[in-house]
């Protein structure tokens, strides 16, 4: 097979990503345009839905790409959250300065955590995630000035000081939300595009060959489990930011944290990009419509999740990329023909 | 004796309470060509994981050009230039082709071996380097695991059951070109069940029966009785 030098070329491209490019850049614009088109429910439902997007992308990279199976992460979003309001109430900061803080703090706060999970393995480091997240929820507990077991609100005068109308206060949030998704999105597509991402496959797929041929596979892992925690403890800030109100026991909720986004990326199909996203349309679709039926609607929630798991194992993206070969974020290397 | 490249002092290994080898000692020359051979369960494997750094071991334990290694982790141990073609070939399926090769080339060690002179070597590798690593037949993935091991530039490269699930066709071309790949002023240990085919590629061969050595010498020295004696243990 003899081909001209440079009649073909190297791409990560496909048809399907440019018009997904296109086709996000359009849906991004109609959202960062909400606050003009959209009620203030709408508004709020889809801060949700970035929130726990980023969540959801966030436990992907983990343990969809790095292998870390946490059910811990609520530890994060919990510190996150309860940083934004130490920091507000206590240092005096405005909480869009406290965000990013707060993410930097749930990131040094994951080293010390990182040692001493990181000796666990499998099932063992599952539990001792979770067992990291009670620890939190019973220290911050303990925390009188954070209004300890029963919680504390963000001062008036704080969120008034934010902007200066309710409506607008309330875009800013909103944007907020949206603009954590996107940098969660970024964020991650870079590092799986570089040759950390590339580290980080080959771990997942053999830890046996990745180790052999020089991949130190403690040190990528670290850096996800401390990247993963900054962002997720971002995130948390941002969700507590948005209900002005937080108790240990909203802030290190196992079930919401960290069994739907298990839930969502399940669904969607984990260790792809794509997958998450999927997963919370689904799972907004479901509670949005189901909710009212109670407890019902979590056994609904089960039933979807076992019959994914076992006709869709890969997932909803995972299956529909299997049969179609379609990829919305293209990571993989391709060949293309040069256009002259 | 010459300094040995690569020599194992006593070496013992252990699973849980299982203990798999029984004081290993072997030398492996600056361009020798040494073949392991032993039954299932001999410890051919637990052997070549323990150089490798995948067992750890005690430091002096295992010895690279005079320098204790036994307690590196495996990722050091690769950056001495230690290579391997693990057994069952451990490919990364979700990484094609050509980024199976990338991961072996990626800690820079400098020498003879890139994508180039990889691909020249195995041109398939070139054609299909695309394709996702594990949708190639056997033979096709083994030339992957080969080259990916090569692209590291090694000093030795450990071969764990190359022919290990593949037609004997596939063998055979597998260790034809065998020379070419271990001609560049490489050191290699083959480990093998097929002893005929380690013995004619080697030019020292050890034979392991249940974590010990049971016979050693060059492969006109040994008669096909002493082997299939040291072998089987009968």
């Amino acid at each position: 097979m003899t081909t001209l030098p440079n009649t073909y070329a190297i791409s990560r491209s496909s048809r399907a990503s440019r018009i997904a490019a296109v086709a996000g850049t359009l849906v991004l614009a109609l959202l960062i345009a909400a606050p003009w088109w959209a009620g203030r429910a709408d508004m709020r439902l889809l801060s949700e839905m970035f929130l726990y997007l980023s969540l959801a992308c966030l436990w992907n990279l983990l343990a969809g790409y790095a292998g870390l199976v946490s059910v811990g992460q609520q530890a994060f979003v919990g510190f996150g959250g309860y940083m934004l309001f130490a920091l507000a109430i206590f240092a005096g900061l405005s909480p869009l300065a406290a965000i990013p803080l707060a993410g930097l703090l749930g990131a040094i706060v994951a080293v010390p955590v990182a040692l001493l999970i990181f000796r666990l393995r499998g099932a063992y480091f599952a539990i001792g995630t979770w067992v990291i997240a009670e620890v939190f929820r019973l220290s911050f507990a303990q925390v009188s000035a954070l209004g300890g077991g029963s919680g504390t609100s963000l001062p008036v005068a704080i969120v008034r000081a934010m902007a200066s109308s309710r409506s607008m206060r309330e875009a800013t949030t909103y944007w907020l939300a949206l603009a954590m998704a996107v940098i969660v999105l970024a964020v991650i597509y870079l590092l799986l595009r570089s040759r950390n991402g590339l580290a980080l496959t080959a771990i997942r797929d053999s830890e046996l060959a990745a180790q052999s041929f020089g991949i130190d596979i403690w040190r990528n892992k670290f850096v996800v489990y401390v990247l993963t925690a900054g962002l997720t403890a971002m995130t948390g800030a941002l969700i507590f930011l948005q209900k002005l109100r937080i108790s240990p026991d909203a802030a290190f909720s196992v079930n919401d944290w960290t069994a739907f986004v298990i839930f969502i990326v399940v669904i969607g199909g984990i260790g792809t990009l794509e997958g998450p996203i999927i997963g919370v349309i689904v799972f907004f679709l479901l509670r949005e419509t189901l909710s009212d039926l109670g407890t019902t609607y979590l056994l609904i929630l089960g039933v979807v999740a076992i019959a994914v798991m076992l006709k869709a194992p890969k997932g909803l993206w995972g299956t529909l990329k299997e049969r179609t070969g379609l990829e919305l974020f293209p990571l993989a290397r391709r060949v293309v023909k040069k256009k002259n | 004796m010459p300094d040995a490249l690569l020599s194992t002092r006593a070496l013992v290994a252990h699973y849980g309470d299982f203990q798999a080898l029984f004081g290993v000692s072997i030398d492996v020359q600056p361009e020798e060509v040494v073949a392991i051979i032993g039954a299932n369960g001999a410890g051919k494997t637990t052997f070549m994981r323990s150089i490798t750094g995948l067992i750890r071991n005690r430091p002096e334990m295992v010895v690279w050009k005079g320098q204790a290694i036994g307690g590196l982790r495996a990722d050091q141990v690769a950056h001495l230039g230690i290579a391997m073609v693990p057994e069952g070939r451990q490919l990364f399926q979700s990484l094609s082709v050509e980024e199976n090769l990338i991961i072996g080339g990626q800690m820079g060690r400098k020498g003879p071996w890139s994508l180039k002179t990889v691909q020249d070597l195995f041109p398939i590798l070139k054609e299909r380097r695309h394709v996702p690593a594990t949708a190639l037949s056997g033979g096709q993935q083994q030339m992957v695991a080969i080259g990916r091991a090569l692209m590291a530039n090694p000093e030795i490269l450990l071969f764990d059951e190359i022919s290990l699930g593949l037609a004997p066709i596939v063998i055979k071309s597998i260790y034809e070109a065998l020379p070419a790949i271990i001609g560049e002023g490489m050191s290699a240990i083959i480990v093998e069940q097929d002893i005929a085919k380690a013995v004619s590629v080697s030019d020292r061969v050890y034979c392991l029966q249940e974590g010990r050595i049971s016979l050693q010498g060059r492969p006109d020295e040994l008669t096909r009785e002493a082997i299939s004696a040291a072998y089987f243990g009968v």
